[in-house]
């Protein structure tokens, strides 16, 4: 019944010392597991809205924003931008009406930070939400949730219903004179809309694409009113600051961002799932300690960070710390916090053209780079994974870069070569190997790649025989097997039911004749 | 009273009303940045990014679109340099994919200013031509002109594209603007050719 952690077999009786959540710092998280959701009574008896009394009754909005400030607390959607500041300026902005805005538009592939918040714990965004609002003098809030989280949708919903009969919202909030009202509003389902201009433009009930933000949102947002949209997980903070203070926050982290940081923790690592950590914990801690190291003892290779344009580090770096600027400055991003870890079979210019086709598919295609750019960036992707790589393609994929990262309209055109960028950088050797040998050192590029069966290894067991799929393995009981390769659809399913290690990937290595007819498995041969 | 900003573009002193475009302010002062998809009168879209250009700013420079970005006190602009030129050529490069080889009107000279090889990434994608680069002109001047447009955006991505509205056709008052704005040629003096697709086939998949 008790936990047993698997590297050593000991048996582990509090949740507390499992290594998973022993290296965690959960101070958004730890009151998900505690609490009903459904159910404001619970929020507050873990000291729920105590930050919101505190905000209303002893502070002016000016010291709500000091205090953001002060914290240094950075918005958690990727860009890391100070909040306090864009507080500020949608404060000082000009406006008779103001909008707060909650994104929870998630849609990176594997990220699952905002939902979890959300679901989980809706009072603690929605309290974040009305302590801003006090702060910047806004009178309706937003709370964007994609239509694919229904659950969100339902608990958020009954949250506000739940506030407003306690008088947490409405008119005259806890005898303040602060009026403030929050409606929900369903995402219709694209990834750029998670963009803030373009989520605002999807608010007002048209197509949701970007628009120029040299005029800041925060200026002339929603509706032309001042506008200041957050993250759900930075929103989700401000009650913590509020209730301990800017210098407790700030003593968690590192100098330029304080405080924790949600990550998704997915890919071949042994323990994976939403982790909280104070910001600069190293990567090797974070995929070691808490995720348990490599699946199957392979060896690590890269972890990609922020989504679909965060970039991939690669082994070296391990020891970085993880915050907004570090990430920054290995070509990766902090993005939402969506991790996912590579080992030896991943190849790199596959899972760069993997996120590149996933951007491909959610640009909006209103700017020239991004959507022409990400067509041509996708079309060389699959010419290389399939062997038609040519001498000049690396060049053209950094002029395009170049002219997307410079000149597209939004942050998914801007970010969109991140993955490709820090591949090259950090891989380069692997897509040489591709364009001129035509061969995949990792194996795993389907086209490059044959499965071989080794005849000193094959057991005639009939296994693998029996399973493919396209009839593609030859031989009998008695007879070793071979692979017909031409008919062979490379799978793999064979080399994963292969008892004996016998089936193996070759890349550009020349594949050796097939056994002689009537060849005995060597066990029988020696008998 | 509208406040006069004075900014440097190009090394030369200029004084421009709060609030216009670089783009604006950069055309009074005679400097030349390439647009395709602005037109004075319709408000800035910024979708072809031709227009962009280096700015500084406490010291730090960064590539914006002229026909957005708004002129501030001590902004230094440089509106031609030897990246900016590679990026215009990139994009011009890039939009030659649906618009094809075969260009007239804005785009052609464009090509040939900035000396770009319309085949080079045509070559490795290959698409058919539409003569369209998707800069809304057309769109954009119908809305201004009718107050709607017979005519509009459909799709995401690479499958975005300029459909008909045929229930909408009542309003073409055949004032010939979309024709004046077309910077590719697309839509000639007697419409454009080749025709629109029907929003009806488009959403049915029969186009």
């Amino acid at each position: 019944m008790l936990y047993k952690e698997p590297s050593s077999n000991k048996i582990i009786p509090k949740l507390e010392d499992i290594s998973f959540y022993k290296y965690q710092l959960r101070l958004l998280l730890k009151e998900n597991a505690r609490i009903d959701p459904k159910s404001i009574e619970d929020y507050i008896s873990q000291g729920g809205y105590s930050a919101l009394a505190k905000a209303l009754s002893k502070m002016s909005p000016e010291q709500v924003i000091k205090e953001i400030k002060k914290a240094n607390l950075r918005g958690r959607g990727g860009g890391g931008f100070p909040t306090g500041i864009k507080w500020k300026t949608t404060k000082n902005a000009t406006g008779d009406s103001k909008c707060v805005i909650v994104n929870c538009d998630e849609g990176d592939p594997g990220a699952f930070m905002d939902r979890s918040l959300i679901e989980g714990n809706p009072h603690k965004v929605l309290e974040g939400l009305i302590i801003g609002a006090y702060a910047i003098g806004a009178d309706e809030g937003y709370v964007y949730v994609r239509e694919e989280y229904p659950l969100a949708v339902e608990n958020i919903s009954i949250a506000i219903t739940q506030a407003e009969e306690c008088g947490l919202l409405g008119e005259n909030i806890l005898s303040s004179g602060f009026n403030f009202q929050v409606r929900v509003h369903r995402g219709a389902g694209a990834f750029v809309s998670g963009e803030s201009s373009a989520l605002m433009m999807a608010l007002e009930g048209k197509v949701g694409e970007p628009r120029p933000k040299y005029v800041h949102n925060a200026v002339k947002g929603v509706w032309n009113k001042p506008s200041c949209l957050n993250n759900v997980e930075t929103w989700a903070n401000v009650p913590l600051i509020i209730l301990k203070g800017a210098r407790w926050f700030r003593s968690i982290g590192t100098k330029g961002s304080s405080g924790t940081k949600i990550f998704s923790l997915v890919g071949k690592i042994n323990n994976t799932g939403l982790v909280e950590v104070p910001m600069g914990i190293t990567l090797r801690d974070l995929i070691y300690k808490i995720g348990g190291g490599i699946r199957g003892e392979k060896q690590f290779k890269a972890v990609q960070i922020g989504g679909p344009s965060g970039g991939f580090i690669p082994e070296k770096y391990l020891g970085l710390q993880v915050d907004f600027d570090k990430l920054d400055k290995a070509g990766s991003m902090m993005g939402s916090g969506g991790m996912v870890v590579m080992d030896e079979d991943s190849c790199m210019v596959d899972a760069a053209r993997y996120f590149v086709d996933f951007l491909l598919e959610e640009s909006c295609g209103k700017c020239i780079p991004c959507r022409e750019g990400l067509r041509v960036l996708s079309k060389i992707l699959s010419d290389i994974c399939e062997g038609r790589g040519k001498d000049g393609d690396i060049k053209i994929i950094e002029d395009i870069a170049e002219t997307m990262r410079g000149a597209s309209l939004c942050a998914l055109g801007m970010t969109a070569v991140n993955p490709i960028l820090t591949s090259l950088r950090y891989f380069r050797s692997e897509w040489e190997k591709h364009i001129r040998d035509k061969s995949c050192p990792s194996k795993a590029c389907k086209d490059l790649i044959n499965y071989y069966i080794d005849p000193k290894k094959c057991q005639a067991c009939q296994l693998c025989l029996r399973e493919c799929l396209v009839g593609a393995i030859q031989g009998s009981k008695d007879q070793v097997h071979w692979i017909e390769q031409e008919k062979c659809i490379k799978c793999g399913i064979c080399q994963e039911i292969c008892n004996f290690d016998a089936i193996r990937k070759i890349s550009k290595e020349p594949i050796p004749k097939n056994p002689l007819k009537g060849m005995k498995p060597i066990w029988r041969m020696e008998n | 009273m509208v406040r006069t900003v004075v900014l440097n573009i190009d090394d030369k002193e200029v004084r421009a009303k709060e609030g216009i475009s670089i783009l604006d302010a950069a055309r009074k002062s005679s400097a030349d940045i390439p647009t395709l998809c602005h037109e004075n009168g319709l408000d800035p879209y910024g979708a072809c990014r031709i227009c962009s250009v280096e700015i500084e700013k406490k010291g730090r420079t960064k590539i914006v679109a002229a026909c957005c970005y708004p002129v501030e006190e001590g902004l230094k602009v440089r509106t031609k340099s030897p990246k900016i030129d590679k990026i215009r050529k990139t994009i011009i490069e890039l939009a030659a994919i649906t618009a094809g080889e075969g260009l007239s009107g804005e785009m052609r000279l464009l090509a040939s200013k900035y000396s770009a090889d319309l085949s080079r990434f045509r070559s490795r994608v290959p698409t058919e031509s539409t003569k369209c680069i998707l800069c809304g002109l057309c769109i954009r001047r119908c809305i201004e002109a009718n107050w709607d447009s017979i005519i509009g955006f459909a799709g995401r991505g690479v499958n975005r594209r300029v459909v008909l509205f045929p229930d909408r056709s009542g309003i073409c008052s055949i004032c010939n603007y979309c024709y004046d704005v077309c910077p590719t040629g697309r839509i000639s003096s007697i419409g454009p050719s080749p025709h629109f697709p029907n929003i009806d086939n488009v959403t049915a998949g029969r186009e």
